[in-house]
């Protein structure tokens, strides 16, 4: 059990990570408020690049800027999980906005953004 | 056939109901379906729908807990956190550090790597910032042909709001503060190669000067300097000119030619060759989007 305790602290950002996607996951499937289930996919995406983050970081090395004149490989952090986790935030930001002007287009149409409230008066405008 | 199909896509698209029964629409589904529902008798019943309600919660949780203690099993397969040892670190890594200098003139290696090595990604990136930037344009622009009278009247509430209701603390803070906030940005914008930042960060830091001002004295104000047309003009500009210069250093590089195009010494501003022009398009493209983003979500117009 102690061992488990300290290997859960050397794995601290990887297990933060995979909780924060869970609150995110469940978040985007249960709430009913649009807007919600859209804040709880960001908080997937923020979980997925703390994990990304925490994959390029090496003990004792500094970040990816020419210091010093030193050319080894062993001085500096790794650099492609920076360069990944920008591509995913960029993919993250042009989604949430898609995502916001699409329930902004249904608030203007239905006036709510309740989730169950819009299927309702969808199908009643169907029959 | 391929022509009734073409028109019944541009009924679909106009909202009106599919008539054919042949052609499969969304639209049309729905009224068999409630047609369906009307000839049975059949009634969508308050019962059925609390227990999928009930199913529906019970299953989520489920697949969540599920995937949380999959995902916690494998966190403790992989490689100690901070392990110099680890896969991720391979010789892919050592190149872009050992090399990467020399070959990009970037002293920062995130940078040489993301608009050198890797730039047809990052010119991905700008185009997926524009793809969005241009969706969100078409789904919320209140223009002439595309406006009703609620949105009317809510867009000529907001622009009373905005011309009655200035905060002159608010507008001498922000004129003092935006000058700043822009040379921050292009500083970062113009600094992404020998020291952390770049087009993205710079571009976020300049698109939020922006949205600051535009907040405080009125997207009208902003539409001065900057209305649709240059919005369209910088982003197409930059996309454009990120294009042609990224063909041309890979029909060069493909074909082992000479560049001509010389990288500088490292750490000077004027350094890297075509990576500051990069960081330049892509430090507009961002801003553009950001201020875009903010007026279309305000207002409906940019």
């Amino acid at each position: 059990m102690k061992e488990l305790f300290k290997l859960a602290v050397v794995y601290r950002f990887e297990l933060g990570a995979i909780l924060l996607f869970g609150i995110g996951f469940m978040n985007l499937l249960l709430q009913k408020n649009l807007i919600r289930k859209i804040i709880g996919f960001n908080v997937m995406d923020s979980s997925v690049f703390l994990f990304l983050a925490s994959q390029g970081y090496i003990e004792g090395r500094i970040a990816p800027v020419l210091t010093n004149g030193s050319m080894q490989a062993a001085t500096y952090v790794n650099p492609i999980p920076a360069g990944l986790v920008l591509t995913g935030i960029v993919v993250s930001v042009s989604v949430s906005a898609f995502f916001l002007a699409l329930v902004q287009r249904l608030y203007l149409k239905y006036g709510t953004v309740e989730f169950d409230e819009i299927m309702l008066l969808a199908k009643k405008e169907a029959e | 056939m391929k022509n009734e199909w073409f028109r019944a896509l541009v009924r679909w698209i106009d909202g009106e109901p599919a008539h054919d029964r042949r052609i499969r629409t969304p639209e049309g589904q729905r009224v068999r379906r409630a047609r369906r529902a009307q000839r049975t008798g059949e009634q969508f019943s308050d019962q059925a729908a609390k227990r999928f309600a009930w199913g529906y919660r019970i299953s989520a949780v489920v697949i969540c807990l599920s995937i949380v203690c999959t995902l916690l099993y494998t966190v403790f397969q992989l490689p100690l956190f901070g392990a110099a040892d680890s896969p991720a670190n391979n010789e892919v890594v050592e190149r872009y550090i050992e090399k990467g200098v020399e070959e990009t003139g970037a002293v920062n290696f995130v940078t040489g790597m993301i608009l050198d090595y890797r730039a047809f990604d990052t010119f991905g990136e700008s185009s997926v910032l524009f793809l969005a930037v241009t969706s969100v344009l078409i789904l919320l622009l209140r223009d002439k042909n595309n406006i009703s009278e609620e949105e009317d009247l809510l867009t000529a509430h907001e622009f009373f709001i905005e011309r009655e209701m200035q905060d002159l603390i608010l507008q001498k803070v922000v004129a003092v503060v935006m000058p700043c906030i822009l040379l921050f940005g292009i500083y970062v914008v113009l600094n992404g190669h020998i020291s952390p930042g770049g087009g993205f960060s710079g571009g976020a830091i300049m698109g939020g000067g922006l949205i600051l001002y535009g907040a405080s004295f009125g997207i009208l104000a902003v539409r001065r300097f900057f209305n649709r047309r240059t919005f369209t003009a910088i982003t197409t500009a930059a996309l454009l000119t990120y294009a042609a210069s990224k063909a041309y250093s890979f029909f060069t590089g493909a074909n082992g030619l000479e560049t001509g195009i010389p990288l500088g010494t490292p750490g000077a501003i004027l350094s890297s060759g075509l990576i500051l022009v990069l960081d330049i398009c892509v430090g507009a493209v961002v801003t553009c989007t950001m201020y875009g983003f903010y007026a279309l979500f305000a207002r409906g117009r940019l």
